[in-house]
């Protein structure tokens, strides 16, 4: 069992994308990854934040970082990336001692600095490992085409996140490929999605969702596996609004990597959620399955 | 098609703003035109990102606080990552989103509004509350709700919480805004 990492689910992770967290939790306790919850998290602020205010978006950072620097442990992990680049941008900001002072100033306990993020995903292929993974492999995804969708800030910019290739990242498809899914070579891995502009202007992402939906159906995929919940949301929940702006009649499933895992490792079908998205990736998994041998 | 006078306009003290806040030097900018060529939301901009860094170096405040461009960037950081003179380009454009504010300048209201109501919300419940954030848009915005379809789709599978995840420690979240508004007005 490796060192404990605390865990942090973010505010989607307990509504729109419950599944992300309870397949994320199920895969990495299967996999001997110990989460700890850190208590009484708050929300990192996301995008609104740093649009608003560098310094205010640090603390609303800093605070959960210094909640987990608390609970002795030096580094936390969160399954969405939008998070993830708040955590690590607050920790990059505040190397600078007068920014650091700024933030401090606005919390009830400073904060020291010395607990690194990281993405659920880097945990699972740096701490756990693609072997230890590959031999926890129950039902292989034998016959199943995935595009692999890693959105536009997991890996970018490269010298924040540290992490992958920020062009052509490769990790949940060697994730996948080690699941025994066939990864096919998605060349829009890092395009936006539309990001948060759902609600204020779902004409930007019927467009870029529209062109990712076109792109996995292009390359014959049978469904594009993720690791965003706002990713999840646009490309998933507004299926229908994009086939309505664009014209299209896409039904592409759009899970989440870890619930694809949790397939693989045989985790009960409650933890994995299927029934949580709105394209029900199911059918068309228990066909390519089937055509296995 | 704007005519910009660009000599009785350059406004010296803002390129020095722009820069301090920041932290990259505008000038290092060669005009290449990687960073529109790899913006998604080039399609959806009034001025292009090269033109907005353009500008920014001609010291055209007005020009550039005024345009939608710098309310629809989803920080996507393409070009920060591919700009050949390692500028932080989405950082520039988060911090015209800042200056903007502080000028009362928002060329797409409705982005504005829905931020700030996430906002309003984290400082009320310490967590972002999904189901408030969208009522408290739409009050504001004065909006039907564009996403009304999107409902029976996630509240039957316990989505959106109807009740707020209120934090033990919200006071501590709200102190943090409350300490920001403090220090933004002195
Ligand atoms: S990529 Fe960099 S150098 Fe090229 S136009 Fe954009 S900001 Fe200027
Ligand atoms: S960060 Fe903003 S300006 Fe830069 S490429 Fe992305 S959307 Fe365009």
């Amino acid at each position: 069992m490796s060192e404990a990492i605390a865990y942090y689910p973010g505010c989607s992770g307990l509504g729109t994308s419950k599944e992300y967290d309870t397949s994320t939790r199920a895969v990495c306790a299967a996999l001997g990854l110990s989460l700890v919850d850190i208590p009484d998290w708050s929300c990192c602020g996301s995008t609104p934040a740093h649009t608003k205010d560098h310094t205010l978006s640090a603390a609303l950072s800093a605070r959960n970082l210094q909640l987990v620097s608390d609970m002795g442990l030096k580094a936390a992990a969160t399954p969405c990336p939008s998070c993830l680049t708040n955590l690590r941008t607050a920790n990059h900001r505040i190397e600078g001692d007068a920014f650091k002072a700024k933030v401090n100033k606005l919390l009830d306990d400073p904060y020291g600095g010395d607990v690194n993020a990281i993405s659920v995903l880097q945990a699972l292929v740096e701490t756990v490992g693609l072997d230890t993974i590959a031999s926890a492999v129950r039902t292989p995804l034998k016959g199943l085409k995935v595009a692999c969708y890693y959105g536009c800030i997991m890996n970018r910019p490269p010298e924040l996140m540290a992490f992958d290739d920020c062009e052509n990242p490769m990790a949940m498809d060697n994730i996948l490929t080690a699941l025994g899914a066939t990864v096919v070579p998605f060349p829009l891995k890092v395009e936006c999605c539309g990001a948060s502009y759902g609600i204020p202007r779902p004409d930007v992402v019927a467009k870029l969702s529209g062109k990712l939906l076109e792109a996995a159906a292009g390359l014959d995929a049978d469904m594009i596996a993720v690791a965003c919940p706002l990713c999840q949301m646009n490309l998933d929940l507004r299926q229908g609004q994009i086939n309505r702006a664009m014209g299209t009649s896409y039904r592409t499933p759009v899970p989440y990597f870890t619930q694809l895992m949790g397939v693989a490792l045989n985790i009960p079908d409650a933890e994995i959620g299927f029934g949580q998205l709105n394209v029900d990736p199911r059918p068309v998994l228990s066909k390519a399955l089937s055509g296995a041998d | 098609m704007n005519i910009i006078n660009l000599t009785r306009d350059h406004d010296e003290d803002f390129v020095h703003r722009v820069e301090e806040e920041s932290g990259q030097k505008v000038s290092l900018c060669y005009q290449c035109g990687n960073c529109t060529a790899g913006c998604p939301y080039t399609f959806a901009y009034d001025i292009p990102v090269s033109q907005i860094m353009r500008l920014v170096q001609m010291g055209q405040k007005k020009t550039v606080l005024s345009s939608k461009s710098i309310w629809l960037c989803a920080t996507c950081e393409s070009c920060t990552t591919r700009c050949p003179n390692n500028i932080d380009v989405a950082c520039i454009m988060d911090v015209l989103r800042h200056m903007a504010r502080r000028e009362g300048l928002a060329a797409v209201p409705q982005v504005k509004t829905f931020w700030d109501s996430f906002l309003d919300s984290v400082r009320a419940h310490g967590r972002v509350f999904e189901m408030g954030l969208l009522i408290n848009y739409v009050t504001k915005t004065g909006r039907f709700w564009t996403d009304m379809d999107l409902g029976p789709k996630i509240l039957p599978k316990g989505k959106l919480a109807l009740k707020p995840h209120d934090i033990q420690g919200k006071e501590h979240v709200a102190r943090i805004f409350e300490r920001f508004d403090r220090e933004s007005n002195s």
